[in-house]
Formats: structure tokens, C-alpha cells, sequence
């Protein structure tokens, strides 16, 4: 072997084939990476749906499915509205500061109509469904209890705007989905009012 | 102490590092030949990749199977990328592992100390067709579905058990869900496997007696004072960059099919398995795959149900059969006789006329042909003790020549 | 010695591109021009499928908002124009009719047309489409020089007519439909092409990479090829 070797240029040229070929790699491994995620045929099962609350009565909870899981909606009486200002000491975040709903839903109700409640039934502790109480001081929850959400799994609370109560594990409130109403009857869950889901 | 350290006292992975990479000594005058061992490790490499994504999206039901490839190719985003990889790189394969074979038998690197090296190698071959074969019939296509139907049928020409074995491995009384279902489980993990394990002792019985080279010359008979073969240079770095290169070449060739022709004018994606299997109605022109051609006109050749699956079987045999039929001493075509140079010419040409012809509706003619050209094919094999051991090879030099 | 192998290799190569399926269905097909960047004749093509073929066959594997975006239309254009089977804009091109009574009324189920243009050909359907032919034998009174004893009927016959075949089996006008003969070749062609694109919707994308993938590794083997002669320079 001599002794004529160009060990700079080999490390130089080594160093520009392991950036072009990682570079490659990278390029390569992006197809793979981005097939995992929904497919064209899961888009088209997550788009927005359509709900006639029509026949929907006060304190009456309607579930459907969007992007499968499942969505609320119910009808809020005029005492329910009255006694959501009065919980607000007891709530971790009763003004809705954090990101878990659009800005036409950032309000104190949480809706866009204040008697029309839409959210997401999925605890944000993690992921089981709460279930609806919407009756005043059961035995099993307690005398405070003004109607709220009970997730069974791990006991968190909420109230009927989704707002999760201090001392439970869930740490925000219940997701509010993008909605939007077409005449005052039919509710689009997954859609804003300009169309963007 | 080092990370490395730390490691290499509990794994010897520096030590095998060296073994199989940079203290591996390969013949310095590899030739174009010697590209395509890599090759396959690339294109296995890349079938178990592309394999693994496809298997997130394919469903094996004879219901559903169809419309879940073409579910791949058009609501997965970049499936049809990865179906057409995985497609291609099934040819591809067979290509790069047709070439592979045809430089074990240039240069006689199936010879003694090298024939288990040849044995596992045969293994992987057969396992290949295997996994090829139960692959093809998961798109679920007219193609798919009569191709396994005759392939299985040629079990029912085994004599008392034969028509038992044939209902056994489909699972049903024709090609169904059940046949379908089966063979999802063989191709995507128990061939893989067997496969891998393979590679794996293919691999290290090299490194274990070393390579050969297109001079046919033992690099180890000439060593410095190191102990080092003088006509050898270490794999890494000296052949990673080289094979690099060849990769590189191969990528391109293969990407040219993939992007601009990825049915390959019906060889690769045959027209017909564009057609959900109908159980029904069998297509007018049934063709195997490209690469099992050869052998399939060699069944049709053979004017006996029987005989005709005992001639493919042969024909297969052979092949493991080589190191021990070949007498002469000299490796290399560079330094063999006129006989040997001859026969392999004349093999050359019946396996590629025989594979024209598998894909030929058989004609009188072409049957005739087929024939021949069965007859030459085993020819080259059983005669071979005899012209290998007559032939007048010429003097096979000391050292390996380079440039 | 090198460069002669590799030539052999690719001519090899492109020989069995060209060879492959010479021996296709026996009688002569006529060639059409297929242009899957033609988004306007897609859009006809489009058209006249939804009109005249989504009745009886499907294209189950095909979504209308692929199409949509594909061909350059917005969703509402499509939810208004073209979507007569469904109202999800997500939705495959599915069709109502039933199997059974497919079988009951054509002798055989009208086949899916998602890959259709892949399984025939763009040359057999184009001449397909256009060579119906008045026969009395057959129970539909047509009959068809690409597809012998087809089950379907001439469903484009307003358009092109009817023609009848001479002993020689040339075909000829016998009565005259609302397009002259170029026109109903044109709008042949535009159904192939949306056939066509529908077989593999991908396609073009398939095509947009390739050339970017070819220039990456040419410029890799550049570097690649640098690399190896900067190593065996000290090989002799």
C-alpha cells in the first residue's frame, strides 16, 4: 500500500456521502412515517355530522358519534345557567383559559348558545366516558353536587359545562369539538361556521 | 473507560465488527459479479420494511383482500409507494438472485471448502420461491388465484397421497379464505424467519473459509508476516464504499421500474390480477411469474402428470447437486477447459429459452422446443462428472490478477 | 468488459418491457392517446361516467373527494354535478343496484370499474366503446367486435347511433346519433382517460417523484463513485 493517501480527502468525501445518504434516509423513511397516520377512508369517516335537536328536550343529553367518539349534546334550563357563575371557586379553570375549545365557545357557558351545550365525552384524565348526573345532591356524590359529569373510572367531576372541579385527577375541562348551527335546529359537529374542521 | 468498552465486556461487538467487517479479507479483484450478495441483503432489507407497512393496511380475507391493496394504493397516503417497492422489489430480488447463482457457477464458487456456502444458498433460494409464491396470491387477483390453484394441483400428482396433500395444504376443495389465510401467515413471519436464518449461516460459512474471487485462487495459501492474505484487502472500508456504488447503480435501475414502469409491461403486476379472483372463470392465458418460468415449462414439457412434477423437482435438485458433480479441480471459468465453457454457454441458453417458452401458450412447436431444451438443461448436470473430468483446463496462476 | 455487461443487462431489460403481452386479445384494437394531465378532458370524461356508467357499475375503490382534487374541482362543483349515488362527498363511487338483479337482468354482474383501465387496457376500452354493433341475435340487439357476445347494451347509442358490421366485419353508420363519428371518439376518449385515471389515481405523483429520486442518486453516485476511487487508490 503506499503512502500517497489523501486522508483528507477521503474524510471529506466520507462526510459528504453519510450527509447526502442520511439525507436519503431521511427522505425515505417520511412515506413510511406519514402512512400511519388516517387514512382518505378514516378522513372520510371523521367528517362533520350532522344533528336535529328539534325533538331535544331541557335537560335531555342526545350522544353521537363523530371521529368515534362520543359527543354531546344537551339542553341547559334556565336554573342550570344560574348556578354555573356560583360554582366558579370551586372549578381549576372556570374561565376556560386553556385551549380546550374554539374561541366562539371561550365564554362562560362554553357554547356558542348558551342553552345548547356541545362537547366531547371523553374524560381528559384518561379517556374513559363520564356519565351524565345532572340530578341535585345524590346519596353517592354528595349535598354540593349541583348536576355535572361523573367519570367512573377514577371519580373526576365535572359541571354541565364541562368544567372540571379542583381535587380530581382529570387536569382540564372536557373538550369542546368545532361546531356550528344551521337554522336553530341542526347542530354540524366537526365543522366551523367557515367550513375549516 | 469507554461506552465501547463498557459494551465490548458484556458483547463481543467490537470483536465482530472486526471479524465480518474490517479485519474480513476479501480477493482485491471482485468483479461486477460480486455486487449482487449485497444486492439481496439490500433488496431482503427492504422487502421486510415495506412487508411490515404493507401488513398495517392488508386485510387476508378473500372478501376484503382485493379492495385492501387498492385500499394501499389510493386512501393510504404514500401506500402506493410502498406496495409498488414491495412489488418490485419481489422481481427485483429474483433478478439480483439469478445474477448471484450465475457467478457461483462462473467461477466455481460452490467447490470445495465453499459447499455448504452453495447448500444454504440453494436453501434460500427455494425459500425465496416459496415466499414469492404465497406472496403472489395476497392481492387476491385472477392471476393470484389460478396460479396458486395449478401450482397447489401439482401436489395431487404425487401417487396414493397426492390428491390428501393438495385438499390439506389448501384447506378447502378449491383455493379459498382458508388457502389465503394460511399463506398470509407463512409469508409475513414463517418464511421471513427461515429466511433470515439462512441469510445468517449462508453469511457466516463465508467468512468462515472466505471468499472466492473470479480467479478461482485461495487468497490464504500467500500471507505476510501479519499473517495477512497479501491478495487481500479488509471489506470495510475498501468494499462498503465499493458496494456503495453498487447500490447506488441498482437504486437508480430500480427506481427507473418502480416510478415509470411498475407493472414492467405485465411481468411484474400481470394485467389480470387487476380482476378480483373469480373461482369461476379461469383467465385465457394463465403465465407464472417470470421467474419461475424456466421450471414451469419444464413440467409442461414432460407429456406425464407425474413425471412432469418429478422433472421440475430434478431440475431443482440438480442445482444442490453441483458441487459434487463437478470434477475438476480449476474454479474459474478464466482458466477451464473448452468442455465446461461450452456446456455452461449451451446451459445459459436452454434455462433463458426455457423461460421464454414458460411464458408461451404451449404450442406443438414449443413443446418440442421445451423439450430440447429440458434435455440440455439436465444434460449440463449429468454429464457433467464426465466432461468436467476430460476437459483440459489451462494453468490456474499462484496470485489473483488485478488490473 | 464492465460496460458490455451492463449494456447487455439493459437491453435485456428493456426487451422484456416491450415484448411483454405481444400476444394479447386477437383482433385489432385501436390506439388512443391517453393525457392524464388533461384536466378538462377528465372532467368530461368524468361527466359521462357518472351519467352513463355509475347506474350500473361502481368504482368502489374511487372517492369523490379524491376526484375533486385530483381533477380541479372544488367539492361543492362535484356535490352539485357529478354526485348523483351518495351525498358524502367522502364516499366511493358506489352504486345502488343490486347484484341479484344485475345477474337477472344481463346475464352476468356489470364488473367494478375502479382498475378496470388496468385489467384491459386503454386501447380495448376505447375500442370497446365504440364498436357496438346492431345484431339480432343477441337479447340487448347489440353485440360488440372487442367484447364478442357482450351483455351490456350500446348505452351510448343516442350519442354515436347504431352501426351495422358487413361480412367483412368493417363497421358502418345505419342510423345516426346526436354526435358525428369525431365527436363520439372524443368523447370515448375522455371516458378512457378518466377510466385511466381512476385505475390509479396516483399516478401522477408516481411519475412528479421519479425524476426527483433519479437526480438525488445520480448526484449520491457522483459522491458515492469519489468516495470508492479515494479508497482504492491504495489497492494494487
Amino acid at each position: 500500500m503506499s503512502d500517497s493517501i489523501d486522508t483528507g480527502k477521503r474524510r471529506f468525501l466520507t462526510a459528504a456521502a453519510s450527509v447526502v445518504g442520511g439525507a436519503g434516509m431521511v427522505a425515505v423513511a417520511i412515506p413510511f412515517v406519514s402512512s400511519i397516520a388516517p387514512s382518505a377512508k378514516a378522513e372520510a369517516a371523521g367528517a362533520p355530522v350532522q344533528i336535529d335537536i328539534s325533538q331535544l328536550e331541557p335537560g335531555q343529553l342526545l350522544t353521537v358519534e363523530w371521529r368515534g367518539k362520543p359527543v354531546w349534546i344537551f339542553r341547559r334550563t334556565e336554573e342550570v345557567l344560574n348556578t354555573l357563575i356560583s360554582l366558579n371557586d370551586e372549578l381549576r379553570d372556570p374561565q376556560s383559559t386553556q385551549t380546550q375549545q374554539p374561541e366562539y365557545a371561550q365564554n362562560e357557558t362554553r357554547s356558542i348558545r348558551k342553552d345548547v351545550m356541545v362537547m366531547v365525552g371523553i374524560c381528559t384524565h384518561l379517556g374513559c366516558s363520564p356519565t351524565y348526573r345532572p340530578e341535585i345532591a345524590p346519596n353517592d356524590l354528595g349535598a354540593n353536587w349541583k348536576g355535572g359529569f361523573f367519570c367512573p373510572c377514577h371519580g373526576s367531576r365535572f359541571d354541565l359545562a364541562g368544567r372540571v372541579y379542583q381535587g380530581v385527577p382529570a387536569p382540564t375541562n372536557l373538550e369542546v369539538p368545532p361546531y356550528h348551527f344551521q337554522g336553530d335546529n341542526i347542530v354540524i359537529v366537526g365543522e366551523d361556521a367557515q367550513g375549516a374542521a | 473507560m469507554s461506552m465501547m468498552d463498557w459494551i465490548d465486556a458484556r458483547f463481543p461487538a467490537t470483536k465482530m465488527m472486526k471479524e465480518h467487517l474490517s479485519e474480513y479479507y476479501a480477493p482485491k479483484n471482485f468483479n461486477f459479479w460480486y455486487f449482487f450478495g449485497s444486492l439481496a441483503l439490500l433488496i431482503l432489507v427492504l422487502q421486510i420494511i415495506t412487508g411490515i407497512f404493507l401488513t398495517m393496511n392488508y386485510k387476508p380475507d378473500a372478501e376484503l383482500a382485493f379492495a385492501s391493496v387498492e385500499y394501499i394504493m389510493r386512501d393510504v397516503e404514500w401506500g402506493w409507494l410502498i406496495r409498488y417497492l414491495h412489488s418490485t422489489g419481489a422481481s427485483a430480488f429474483f433478478v439480483v438472485i439469478y445474477l448471484h447463482m450465475f457467478r457461483g457457477l462462473m467461477y466455481g464458487s460452490y467447490k470445495q471448502p465453499r459447499e455448504l456456502i452453495w447448500i444454504f444458498g440453494m436453501l434460500l433460494y427455494v425459500v425465496l420461491m416459496a415466499e414469492a409464491f404465497m406472496g403472489y396470491l395476497l392481492p387476491w387477483g385472477q392471476m393470484s388465484y389460478w396460479g396458486a390453484q395449478v401450482i397447489i394441483s401439482l401436489f395431487g400428482a404425487l401417487p396414493v397421497i397426492g390428491e390428501d396433500l393438495a385438499l390439506w395444504i389448501r384447506g378447502d376443495y378449491v383455493v379459498a379464505d382458508a388457502t389465503l389465510n394460511r399463506f398470509f401467515a407463512m409469508h409475513v413471519i414463517a418464511l421471513p424467519i427461515v429466511l433470515l436464518g439462512l441469510v445468517a449461516a449462508h453469511i457466516l460459512a463465508l467468512h468462515e473459509v472466505g471468499s472466492n474471487n473470479p480467479d478461482g485462487v485461495e487468497i490464504k495459501k500467500h500471507k505476510d508476516e501479519n499473517g495477512k492474505p497479501l491478495d487481500g484487502i479488509p471489506f470495510h472500508p475498501y468494499y462498503t464504499v465499493k458496494d456503495l456504488v453498487g447500490v447506488v447503480v441498482f437504486l437508480f435501475i430500480f427506481s427507473l421500474v418502480l416510478f415509470y414502469l411498475p407493472e414492467f409491461g405485465g411481468w411484474f403486476l400481470e394485467r389480470d390480477n387487476f380482476i378480483p379472483a373469480d373461482p369461476l372463470k379461469t383467465p385465457e392465458h394463465i403465465v407464472p411469474l417470470w421467474y419461475f418460468t424456466p421450471f414451469y415449462a419444464i413440467l409442461r414439457a414432460v407429456p406425464d402428470k407425474l413425471f412432469g412434477v418429478i422433472a421440475m423437482g430434478l431440475a431443482i435438485v440438480m442445482l444442490f447437486l453441483l458441487p459434487w458433480l463437478d470434477r475438476s479441480k480449476t474454479r474459474s471459468i478464466r482458466y477451464r477447459g473448452p468442455y465446461f465453457r461450452t456446456a455452461l454457454v449451451v446451459f445459459v441458453i436452454s434455462f433463458l429459452a426455457l423461460g421464454y417458452l414458460g411464458t408461451q401458450p404451449a404450442t406443438s412447436l414449443y413443446t418440442l422446443l421445451a423439450q430440447i431444451f429440458t434435455i440440455l438443461y439436465f444434460a449440463f448436470f449429468l454429464l457433467m462428472p464426465i466432461y468436467t473430468a476430460f476437459d483440459k483446463d489451462k494453468p490456474v496462476p499462484e496470485r489473483v490478477t488485478y488490473k | 468488459m464492465r460496460n458490455l455487461t451492463l449494456a447487455a443487462f439493459i437491453s435485456i431489460f428493456s426487451l422484456f418491457s416491450t415484448f411483454a403481452f405481444a400476444a394479447g386479445p386477437s383482433s385489432k384494437l385501436d390506439k388512443v392517446d391517453i393525457d392524464l394531465h388533461d384536466k378538462a378532458s377528465l372532467q368530461r370524461g368524468a361527466q359521462t361516467f357518472m351519467n352513463y356508467c355509475l347506474s350500473c357499475h361502481g368504482a368502489s375503490l374511487m372517492r369523490y373527494n379524491r376526484m375533486a382534487k385530483d381533477l380541479g374541482l372544488t367539492e361543492d362543483q362535484v356535490a352539485e354535478n357529478l354526485m348523483f349515488t351518495t351525498d358524502k362527498i367522502g364516499e366511493t363511487m358506489q352504486i345502488a343496484m343490486r347484484p341479484e338483479d344485475a345477474k337477472r337482468w344481463f346475464g352476468v354482474v356489470p364488473p367494478d370499474l375502479s382498475v378496470i383501465a388496468r385489467a384491459r387496457g386503454t386501447d380495448w376500452l376505447y375500442t370497446y366503446l365504440r364498436t357496438f354493433y346492431l345484431d339480432e341475435t343477441r337479447p340487448m340487439g347489440t353485440n360488440n367486435l372487442a367484447f364478442k357476445d357482450v351483455g351490456m347494451p350500446h348505452v351510448l347509442w343516442e350519442q354515436q347511433g347504431y352501426q351495422s358490421i358487413d361480412e367483412d366485419g368493417r363497421l358502418s353508420v345505419v342510423q345516426e346519433g346526436e354526435l358525428n363519428p369525431r365527436q363520439y371518439d372524443m368523447m370515448s376518449r375522455d371516458l378512457v382517460n378518466f377510466l385511466a385515471y381512476i385505475s390509479e389515481p396516483s399516478k401522477l405523483q408516481r411519475l412528479a417523484l421519479g425524476k426527483w429520486v433519479l437526480l438525488y442518486l445520480a448526484i449520491f453516485f457522483v459522491i458515492a463513485l469519489a468516495l470508492k476511487k479515494a479508497y482504492w487508490k491504495d489497492v494494487h
